[in-house]
């Protein structure tokens, strides 16, 4: 029982951790808060199910609307974004312009789409079949869910550490104005975070609308707070953290379901955040690690 | 004038939302003058709306007593939330205090006594438009006089610069304190008119969307007045009626379109007026 839910939210988590490191790379780069994250989220998945409704299959459909996921990030940064930036803006104003981004893109989706569920042709993760392992069990689509978010996170991990654009960004992000003087291209280092960070955001939208085999208007609401807990929990602006706090908060998600505390899991989990921000505001686990990744 | 007279008749919900929304954003306005992104007010709006509900419908207390004490209650819960949130700035404050508002609306629908996710019906309506607007006009007289004392002038000298402002003896947490705790008593009003001047009360009234609201008339408005926070309040009320409007004029589905509008103004805003749309008005005067 306990090693069932352990696996689910293992397989939860690694959703969460997927769209959490995106929420946190741009704040590890810029300091800002992107509440346009979750919007992009729900435009992916949406535009997945559209791509899997004319027959392209589901793996190209993944990543289709993660490129496209990551195109509409450096048009946030663009419009909501850079032009803050030149005249210095602070932390304030960029958080509520990424507001007004996410009303549009909202808004967009529902002249698209109108307000009902989507469903994918394939059946989502309940339809397919069963695997048992010892006590366990899980189902394919579950699984290649959980592969292809670790396979995402660890080529991010693999740009970041060993690519000129990884030392790019973890220099911007230490300083950005020394990074400029010693010849890094401020604006594409950007551009190119915001890809990354909105893809993999988007392949999150996409993997969460396989998993429960729906896309709805408003499923990026709930993850959107919830990743802002994940961000803490793993030390704002730090990628291996946000991994870290997507599976905690998995494990903790559906512990809490099994031992019958559903209804305040939210309490919790937000309870622990706020006492993490006042105790300890670098996370659990110490320093911002995208500088050091 | 009988213009004005046919538009209430037809709309004096409306009129009424403006206020309240006004009265919304004017209490985020004072903590965001204080330099503080303190993102809480719908918590303490939902706090004081539950409050001055249940002691009309449970103790039948008079209107007037149960806005008093819902605006003293969230005052406290403001001030006290200050005290550990007193390190955090700029972006920290604004997530522990989006967590203070998610536990808060987590609590209300798991009592009983809020009446769970259903949350409470049949609340007296007798904050009338007279009386919000009154609550709203006491408001804005009390926030410009207290714009004339040394309060503001510490209350800024924080926005600008903490270190500046304890060097010459403002006592920073203080002033923290001080503009949470009015934010939250000015919150607090416009909680308990809500509540009496809507039918129903449920915790998703004031979860997350319900401060994007109030942060969004706040910005759009121009933080500094209370024309501004009228402004921006009646724009983020007005849209959705006007689309409705369209809509039925044209029969086009527009319902998405108001969103559209909401997003591109407050974008608009941001990036071209950035002391919002009161501002642009006094430039040009």
């Amino acid at each position: 029982m306990i090693a069932q839910q352990l696996l689910n939210g293992l397989f939860l988590g690694a959703v969460y951790a997927l769209f959490a490191v995106g929420y946190t790379l741009v704040f590890g780069v810029l300091d800002i808060l992107n509440l346009a994250h979750a919007a992009i989220f729900t435009a992916a998945a949406f535009a997945a199910f559209s791509l899997a409704s004319m027959g392209v299959p589901i793996p190209l459909a993944l990543l289709a609307a993660a490129v496209m996921a990551g195109i509409m990030g450096i048009l946030l940064d663009r419009v909501a974004f850079a032009p803050l930036r030149a005249r210095n803006a602070g932390t304030l104003v960029p958080l509520i312009s990424s507001i007004g981004v996410a009303i549009v893109i909202g808004a967009v989706l529902r002249g698209i789409y109108g307000v009902d569920e989507r469903h994918f042709a394939i059946g989502g993760a309940a339809a397919a079949p069963v695997i048992h392992l010892g006590t366990v069990r899980f189902t394919t689509v579950e699984l290649l869910i959980f592969l292809s978010a670790i396979a995402l996170m660890l080529v991010l991990g693999w740009i970041l550490r060993a690519t000129a654009l990884g030392r790019s960004i973890r220099a911007v992000a230490e300083d950005r104005v020394a990074a400029a003087l010693l010849g890094v291209d401020l604006e594409r280092t950007i551009g190119a975070t915001f890809f990354i960070a909105s893809s993999l955001g988007g392949a999150a939208g996409v993997l969460t609308g396989l998993e429960y085999n729906s896309a709805t208007i408003d499923m990026g609401g709930p993850i959107e707070l919830k990743g802002l807990a994940v961000i803490i929990l793993g030390g704002m602006g730090s990628v291996t953290g946000a991994v870290a706090g997507g599976f905690i908060l998995g494990a903790v998600e559906t512990l809490a379901i099994a031992f019958g505390l559903s209804a305040w899991r939210d309490a919790i989990l937000f309870g622990v955040m706020f006492l993490l921000l006042v105790a300890r505001p670098t996370g659990l686990f110490g320093k911002r690690t995208l500088r050091a990744a | 004038m009988n213009a004005l007279v046919d538009f209430y008749a037809k709309h004096s919900r409306l009129v009424d939302q403006i206020g309240v929304n006004a009265i919304m954003a004017l209490s985020l306005s004072v903590s965001l003058r204080a330099g503080q992104l303190a993102l809480a007010q719908a918590a303490f709006m939902g706090i004081a709306a539950y409050l001055s509900a249940i002691l009309s419908l449970n103790a039948h207390w008079p209107l007037l007593a149960s806005i008093a004490l819902a605006m003293l209650v969230s005052a406290l819960v403001a001030a006290l939330l200050a005290y550990p949130v007193r390190r955090l700035r700029g972006v920290f404050l604004a997530i522990a205090t989006i967590g203070f508002g998610e536990i808060v609306r987590v609590f209300a629908n798991n009592f009983s006594i809020t009446g769970g996710a259903e949350g409470l019906s049949g609340i007296p309506n007798d904050a009338t438009t007279p009386v919000i607007y009154v609550g709203l006009a006491l408001v804005a007289v009390a926030l410009f006089a207290l714009s004339r004392t040394k309060f503001a002038l510490a209350v800024s000298l924080v926005r600008e610069d903490e270190h500046a402002a304890r060097s010459v003896g403002v006592d920073v947490g203080a002033i923290r304190t001080l503009s949470l705790a009015l934010g939250g008593a000015i919150a607090g009003l416009g909680g308990a008119l809500y509540a009496h001047s809507n039918f129903f009360l449920t915790p998703a009234d004031f979860g997350f969307g319900r401060m994007e609201q109030i942060l969004v008339a706040c910005v759009i408005g121009g933080v500094t007045n209370a024309a501004g926070a009228v402004l921006g309040a009646g724009l983020i009320t007005l849209l959705p009626e006007i689309t409705r409007a369209v809509q039925a004029a044209t029969g086009a589905n527009v319902d998405f379109f108001r969103e559209l509008v909401t997003g591109v103004v407050l974008l608009g805003v941001i990036l071209f007026a950035p002391a919002g749309i009161s501002g642009l008005w006094r430039k040009r005067a």
